[in-house]
């Protein structure tokens, strides 16, 4: 598949007088001092995503982060899939390792929204919705994943303390990690008493509107050794697409996209659920945590807020989810959250997650999701031994 | 009638003459939503325009008090997707109901809006309200 040789990421938050190129050339930087024996001139082609253009007014790019991280002429693709961009421009890299074409790529994902009001962030971000039916008739992102919540609490019971338990584990973990955006803990009642943003979601359940950058350095596998001692290699690779409609899809308790690429993700690797030691997944709302649970066969379906009940998915648990702090608490940068999870995972592998380590991490998935669920990737990364 | 092209822009030129219509498969008779030419189900080109009631069942819902600046001072409104009851779903605004009284289940039906803005997308506006 490939090799993850090298990983660097910005710090996660509000990066006054910093646009985007700028902070992914931090991002690059850090990379290369990860393993310097990779140099720029070994880079044959960039993989970013990057929501969307209406943030800095700013099409184009693809070269224009390829000039900043100082990969000259390289070809560069840039990728749009929602919130999962970076997650499926990983995927579209894979592949391109895979064809023979490079033995060297760069992936990444940027995106900078904090100089936006929030009124006009949530606009940018519906526009991933379906302008014709949802946009038009005024569904934002915290209302479609309202709707999911509200769907999951009728079926199975799940409560509203359990979605603010996901907020309060994920604030407690980005509180460990130095690049999260809200590195503080909360408690239930902080979060139950925060301002309504879409009935039962409240503030607290909603991700951050934040900037950041990630970039990750993926090679042949058979060439990693040349740099770095310690290659992560990606066994696993699943992308799937749903209606972009939410309201068209029969079953709203899960997301269908997310089943079938974390299918083909696990029948790749020939990894099962219950192998996986630490997994960063896409919690964009509290529920989006729950639903992953169980869509990715954490637990049986219905059961996601009994897990989060029963402690299970904390650093110590039996299947430690967002170690990082997730989405909620170090933050979602749309464009740079796919890549940015597997910057996280890649450190736990290596044993470099520093308080949020998990002792023993041998294998870890990545759940990126776009939009209310249109597309999702999932991979699974293991440790080179 | 059926032989109208199968696109959005038709389903709103019918929404403004107060119809709401869906697309329906000839050869494997599912209703669909939205329309388009080729079945969702079935992938079969004979697909033809068929007129619903407006009227179904409240699947799921919520209060958005966040939005968009043009939708913000409707805050807080309330949003559903509504199983039809030839088949499909819709989402679309609630109106005229308290929104303590929103649960699954609940009965509404389609109603049309006048207003059409001046500019690109000229497509009326549609909601839900409680079924009297």
């Amino acid at each position: 598949m490939a090799a993850i040789v090298a990983a660097g990421e910005s710090k996660f938050g509000k990066l006054d007088g910093r646009y985007a190129r700028e902070i992914f050339a931090d991002a690059v930087d850090e990379a290369f001092k990860d393993s310097p024996k990779v140099g720029r001139r070994d880079i044959g082609a960039l993989f970013v995503g990057q929501m969307s253009d209406y943030y800095e007014h700013q099409g184009h790019s693809g070269p224009i982060l390829a000039e900043w991280a100082g990969l000259e002429n390289v070809p560069a693709f840039r990728l749009e899939g929602a919130c999962a961009s970076s997650g499926i421009a990983l995927a579209a890299a894979i592949m391109a390792i895979g064809s023979g074409r490079f033995e060297t790529v760069m992936v990444g994902g940027v995106e900078k929204m904090t100089h936006r009001t929030t009124g006009e962030v949530t606009e940018i971000l519906s526009t991933a919705s379906d302008f014709p039916t949802e946009q038009w008739n005024g569904l934002t992102f915290p209302g479609a994943f309202a709707l999911v919540a509200n769907a999951h609490m009728d079926r199975y019971g799940t409560t509203e303390e359990h979605l603010a338990r996901v907020a309060v584990k994920n604030h407690k973990n980005g509180a460990l990690n130095p690049k999260a955006h809200m590195a503080k803990e909360v408690t239930v009642e902080q979060v139950m008493s925060s301002r309504m943003v879409a009935q039962p979601l409240k503030l607290f359940d909603c991700s951050l509107i934040s900037d950041g950058g990630a970039a990750l350095i993926l090679s042949r596998p058979r060439a990693a050794k040349k740099y770095t001692d310690t290659p992560v290699y990606i066994v696993g690779s699943g992308q799937a697409s749903d209606t972009i409609a939410l309201w068209e899809r029969e079953d709203l308790t899960s997301f269908l996209a997310c089943k079938l690429a974390a299918k083909r993700a696990y029948e790749m690797a020939d990894v099962k659920p219950r192998d996986i030691d630490v997994a960063e997944v896409h919690d964009c709302f509290t529920i989006a945590e729950i639903v992953a649970y169980e869509d990715l066969q954490f637990c049986p379906k219905g059961e996601g807020g009994k897990l989060i009940d029963e402690g299970a998915t904390e650093i110590h648990g039996r299947i430690p989810v967002n170690t990082s702090g997730g989405l909620k608490s170090k933050g979602h940068p749309v464009g740079a959250t796919g890549a940015g999870q597997v910057y996280e995972m890649y450190r736990q592998l290596l044993g470099e997650a520093g308080k949020m380590q998990v002792d023993g991490a041998e294998t870890a998935l990545c759940h990126n999701l776009g939009g209310s669920g249109a597309t999702c990737a999932v991979h699974i990364l293991v440790r080179g031994d | 009638m059926s032989s109208e092209n199968k696109t959005l822009e038709q389903f709103y030129n019918y929404i403004s003459q107060r119809r709401l219509m869906a697309a329906k498969c000839t050869a494997c008779n599912v209703v669909f939503m939205p329309p388009r030419g080729r079945c969702s189900k079935c992938n079969s080109s004979e697909v033809e325009w068929t007129e619903l009631k407006g009227t179904g069942e409240l699947q799921a819902y919520t209060v958005i008090h966040i939005a968009p600046p043009q939708f913000q001072p409707l805050a807080p409104y309330a949003v559903g997707i509504v199983k039809l009851d030839e088949g499909p779903q819709l989402f679309g605004m609630i109106k005229d109901v308290q929104h303590t009284d929103l649960r699954r289940g609940l009965r509404l039906r389609v109603n049309f809006e006048e207003q059409k803005q001046e500019t690109w997308p000229q497509w009326p506006k549609y909601h839900f309200t409680p079924e009297k």
